[in-house]
């Protein structure tokens, strides 16, 4: 912990307030994640912890606070935002892959629209990535074709393909068969062995103590809990953290 | 079929339930309506001489039941495909027999049709073509007008579809020919039909374009601009791709409509398929061949339309289909 947290933000979030109509979902958020951290967000569903990590590439909106990504702050500005989204990859947890393009086609197609390669090197630069999670020979199907683990890994790829500086992962195991967990899980575990910046929502609990460096427990919009997973996991200080875990942890 | 169960019904014409009801439907319509008088009757009694009237209505309507029956027997036991062809000849053929019942001049026609298609069909051909691609591009504005934040384009867009779907597409025709010389424009013939059809064609596109875009899931569009992707790519390379399986089948429907909507721009006197249809059997007194022969080749223009669709969705559906 020590080590990481002298290394500049690549996120961070202070005082982020966000409402729906008159609901507030978002109370005052204060957040840093340091360069090459990995964080895991957990909490029960509708605890705000979808809405934070899509704040921080504007795919939602703020009312108050501020957002720093990479030392730029996140403002409404077209430039700013597109910027701000081609240091961060995001991954679904509905993948939303392209059908209509091959594998192949969906990770070449944003590298020649926004990094600008020319065609033969978006496609050797995303096949190496697509060789990195284990289906480059999957290739040249459509998405259709592909399992749920690995329309998910083709999606990493993707978002990994574009080089960006963070990674952000919206639930990305909870749409998928119980088999096809490993396998997602696993390329995630790779990416975060080579230093790869990653917030994680996930409730997939063994993740978080293998690979994160700070586990966050939301609730109501709030963070009601952060530490290291393993004194997250054996001594959760708040009675909220500790009735969540029990209903996770079997 | 898109979705087969795994149940074998049995064919409804095999049941008797169903043909022998069908049948007799058959028999006893033909011989209440006389079928007798009808060239068929004639038919029948060149083959057995017989007593005109009642006796005539029996045997006709007898005979062709019988053949109709016949013809299901025989169409039953070909594979599905077969039968679909075989069952769309028939009634091809019994359309062409319709037309040739006429008692048709097929000098007449012979002289005629040269002048037909190289005048009318070209001039029919060159208006609907023309309006086609103004009317998409029409369609693809106002769709992205009114999927837009912005207040100007959405009213001019909603005005827009409004009035050319609410006017009759006659009248629109009749306005922009007699109507804008009233502000000292003076459009010709065919200008007039081609603002008239794009302007009405768009208007109803709009729509199509509209519920195509909409379709999509929004997932899409987020996955495209948290890659960073511009707007206006993550329209032309993500959703107007997908959206093409949607827009494509009403699109088409659109587009065999125009063309034979464009046979209103008659009325204004542009030399067409229609028009040259009305007037060149006029010297003759020959309107039916002129007819019979236009009918004929809107519907072969219509069937390759039909076609062109069906290549074109099969393309935007590859990735669909396994």
């Amino acid at each position: 912990m020590t080590s990481v947290k002298t290394a500049p933000a690549a996120i961070e979030i202070t005082g982020l307030s966000k409402w729906y109509g008159s609901m507030q979902v978002l109370h005052g958020i204060d957040l840093t994640v340091a360069q090459g951290e990995r964080l895991v967000i957990c909490g029960p569903s509708g605890s705000g912890k979808s809405t934070l990590i899509r704040t921080i590439n504007a795919l939602e909106g703020f009312q108050q606070g501020e957002i720093k990504v990479a030392g730029i702050r996140l403002t409404r500005d077209q430039a700013v935002v597109e910027d701000v989204r081609r240091r961060v990859g995001m991954v679904f947890q509905q993948f939303n892959l392209f059908p209509h393009l091959t594998v192949l086609e969906n990770c070449a197609l944003p590298l020649r629209l926004v990094r600008g390669l020319s065609a033969t090197e978006a496609r050797d630069r995303s096949m190496h990535y697509l060789s990195k999670v284990r289906i480059p020979e999957q290739a040249l199907k459509y998405p259709a074709q592909l399992s749920g683990g690995q329309q998910q890994r083709v999606a990493i790829a993707r978002a990994v393909a574009m080089q960006p500086e963070v990674m952000l992962f919206d639930e990305p195991t909870s749409a998928l068969d119980p088999e096809m967990v490993k396998e997602v899980l696993d390329v995630m575990v790779g990416l975060a062995e080579e230093g790869m910046t990653m917030a994680v929502v996930t409730h997939e609990m063994g993740f978080a103590r293998q690979v994160a460096d700070r586990v966050i427990f939301m609730d109501a919009g709030r963070i009601v809990e952060q530490g290291p997973p393993t004194t997250f996991f054996t001594a959760p200080k708040s009675e909220r953290t500790q009735a969540f875990l029990q209903q996770v942890l079997h | 079929m898109h979705f087969r169960d795994n149940i074998d019904y049995p064919p409804m014409l095999t049941r008797p339930a169903v043909f022998i009801p069908l049948l007799s439907a058959i028999f006893a319509s033909l011989w209440w309506f006389g079928a007798g008088d009808s060239a068929i009757g004639r038919l029948v009694l060149g083959l057995v001489p017989m007593a005109e009237g009642n006796p005539l209505n029996l045997a006709t309507a007898a005979f062709v039941t019988a053949l109709v029956g016949f013809n299901i027997f025989v169409v039953m036991r070909l594979p599905l495909r077969q039968q679909v062809w075989l069952v769309w000849g028939e009634l091809a053929a019994l359309i062409l027999l319709f037309f040739y019942s006429f008692d048709l001049s097929f000098a007449f026609i012979q002289r005629k049709i040269g002048f037909l298609i190289t005048q009318g069909l070209v001039t029919t051909l060159y208006i609907s073509a023309v309006s086609i691609v103004i009317a998409t591009v029409l369609a693809l504005l106002g769709a992205v007008a009114k999927l837009s934040s912005n207040g100007i384009a959405q009213g001019i867009a909603h005005f827009y579809t409004s009035l050319f779907r609410g006017l009759p597409l006659l009248m629109q025709i009749y306005m922009i020919y007699l109507g804008l010389p009233q502000l000292g424009y003076v459009v010709d013939a065919v200008p007039t039909g081609i603002a008239a059809l794009s302007l009405c064609y768009g208007a109803y596109m709009t729509e199509i374009f509209r519920a195509g875009i909409e379709s999509i899931p929004k997932g899409q569009w987020e996955a495209a601009r948290a890659l960073g992707m511009r707007p206006t790519s993550v329209m032309t390379r993500i959703i107007l791709p997908q959206s093409m399986r949607v827009i494509i089948p009403p699109t088409g429907n659109q587009f065999i409509s125009m063309l034979k909507d464009s046979s209103l721009v008659s009325v204004v006197g542009v030399w067409e398929l229609m028009y040259l249809a009305r007037t060149q059997g006029q010297t003759e007194f020959r309107h039916i061949e002129m007819m019979v022969t236009a009918s004929l080749i809107y519907w072969l223009l219509s069937i390759v339309l039909e076609l062109l669709q069906k290549r074109i969705e099969t393309h935007f559906n590859k990735a669909a289909t396994r």
